[in-house]
């Protein structure tokens, strides 16, 4: 066993496949290492409670909040967010789908949009329409460009043959 | 949020020792409900023991037929695997249509049974809330009670539980498996959520330290034809207003055998015995069907808001049998 206490400690995390040691105390979330501790303001912080997945990450490869996510249980786990997916100056098919249709308005969402489309067409759940908004429901638009956002996934989906 | 502590269990019988020296400890497992109750002021843990590297991610056959569902499965992990959806299709639909992709891919069954009612006066933090605080009220009651319970309710509270996946389990007779400091228990799942009664506070009979280690769910034949309906205010990522879990099994048009649950019309997940003991032996028509839900229903308590959930759940329940008749007849 070990017991962390509530002082803050150095927490190891791997982000991006690169390795990282922040010093931290055991409350602060994910969310809150990755934008306070780390410079890594992609992922944003809409509600912090679970609502609406703004802060979407990826841990061991499966899209989960990180507003919900102590940082110290994410150490030893693959983390990637938003920053980890261009290849340099390249962007990912669905950042760029995202521009190409025009998937958002104020763009506060997005990063976590984002996030999840590329999952929603890894996962297999992007068969039809009524697929990508069930299985993109946990991603809230204030702006509503929700036609747009399934018009990118779509395009990525079709063009890459359901893989990105 | 206040100030943590925070420990990984290697094992169980580290988790159970680390829990239980200290009284206000909490196991952490997706965190879905245990970090937003602390961040929000109303779990007062002040220690977290992380159980997830302990072994009990898998869905296992029991020798009836059934199924062992380990605590730390993930709801988006068991709805996919195929035993669930084959033997309990209702198991694998109510995961599917609770929160989103996301949580579901965080989420245990265990920390799923322990989540907390959404009533936003427990939520909020300064209402009146016997959950809460003992003694001071519930302002449900004459408040915005339109999600709030019809069955099961005391004048104490009339809190909604709010699992999908607990109303399929309890359909089944699902049992909940524990260790802790006295060793294990087999908790019957209708025993495990508790009327509010005068005592809204107390909502399972767990102890300090004690651990979900799994759920099973006994062999059912009639599983195979089970389906789960959910009604709500918008399509996805919502509670419930009404859920039904239903299964349904027939001989020569009549009632052999039937399984009902509601969601978000009780303070706990709801087994619809009345409806059940209404239907066996009855022909397998939607008139039994409508009388069975009547005869469930007949003990409603409505507030101001919720009334409409009589009609509603009784409708729900005759869909949910329809809809399985016609399943287990293709």
């Amino acid at each position: 066993m070990t017991t962390v206490e509530a002082a803050a400690t150095e927490v190891p995390l791997r982000i991006n496949g690169r390795q990282h040691v922040v010093v931290l105390e055991p409350r602060v979330s994910l969310l809150d290492a990755l934008r306070e501790h780390l410079d890594l303001t992609g992922s944003k912080k809409g509600c912090d409670q679970g609502t609406c997945g703004s802060c979407t990450v990826w841990i061991d490869g499966r899209r989960v909040l990180a507003c919900l996510t102590l940082a110290a249980a994410a150490s030893g786990h693959d983390i990637v967010t938003i920053e980890g997916l261009a290849d340099g100056d390249q962007l990912h098919p669905m950042q760029r789908a995202f521009i190409e249709y025009d998937a958002f308005q104020c763009g506060y969402c997005t990063s976590g949009q984002i996030m999840s489309a590329i999952k929603v067409i890894e996962e297999g759940n992007a068969a039809t329409d009524e697929d990508i908004s069930e299985f993109m429901s946990g991603n809230i638009c204030r702006c509503a460009a929700y036609p747009n956002i399934r018009a990118a996934i779509r395009h990525v989906r079709d063009e890459a043959g359901g893989r990105p | 949020m206040r100030p943590l502590t925070y420990s990984r269990a290697a094992d169980v019988q580290d988790a159970i020792a680390l829990a239980t020296a200290n009284q206000a400890s909490a196991f952490l497992a997706g965190g879905t409900t245990e970090v937003d109750l602390i961040r929000a002021g109303i779990s007062h843990s002040e220690h977290l023991v992380d159980i997830n590297e302990l072994p009990l991610r898998g869905v296992e056959d029991l020798p009836d037929g059934g199924l062992h569902i380990g605590a730390l499965a993930r709801m988006s992990d068991v709805a996919r695997t195929p035993s669930v959806v084959e033997r309990y299709p209702a198991i694998s639909r109510a995961l599917l249509l609770g929160a989103s992709e996301q949580l579901r891919n965080m989420a245990s069954l265990g920390g799923n049974l322990r989540q907390r009612t959404r009533c936003a006066y427990l939520r909020d933090g300064v209402s009146p809330c016997n959950k809460r605080e003992l003694g001071s009220g519930c302002a449900a009651l004459d408040g915005f009670n339109r999600g709030h319970a019809i069955l099961g309710t005391s004048e104490h509270c009339i809190a909604t539980h709010p699992s999908d996946v607990a109303v399929a389990l309890v359909a089944f007779d699902a049992v909940i498996r524990t260790v802790g400091p006295d060793g294990e228990r087999a908790i019957p799942f209708d025993d495990f959520f508790l009327l509010p009664g005068d005592t809204p506070q107390l909502e399972h009979p767990i102890a300090l330290g004690e651990l979900i280690v799994g759920i099973d769910v006994p062999g059912a034949p009639i599983g195979r034809g089970s389906v789960y309906l959910k009604f709500r205010d918008r399509q996805s990522y919502e509670f419930a207003l009404v859920s039904v879990a239903a299964a349904i099994e027939v001989d020569d048009n009549l009632v052999t055998g039937v399984r009902i649950a509601m969601g978000g019309v009780g303070t706990k997940p709801w087994r619809a015995r009345r409806a059940e003991a209404a239907l066996v032996g009855r022909p397998a028509n939607e008139t039994s069907f409508r009388q069975a839900a009547a005869a469930e229903l007949a003990e409603a308590v409505v507030r101001e808001h919720n009334a409409f959930k009589v009609e509603l759940a009784q409708r729900a329940m005759v869909r949910g049998l329809v809809h399985s008749l016609n399943r287990s007849q293709s």
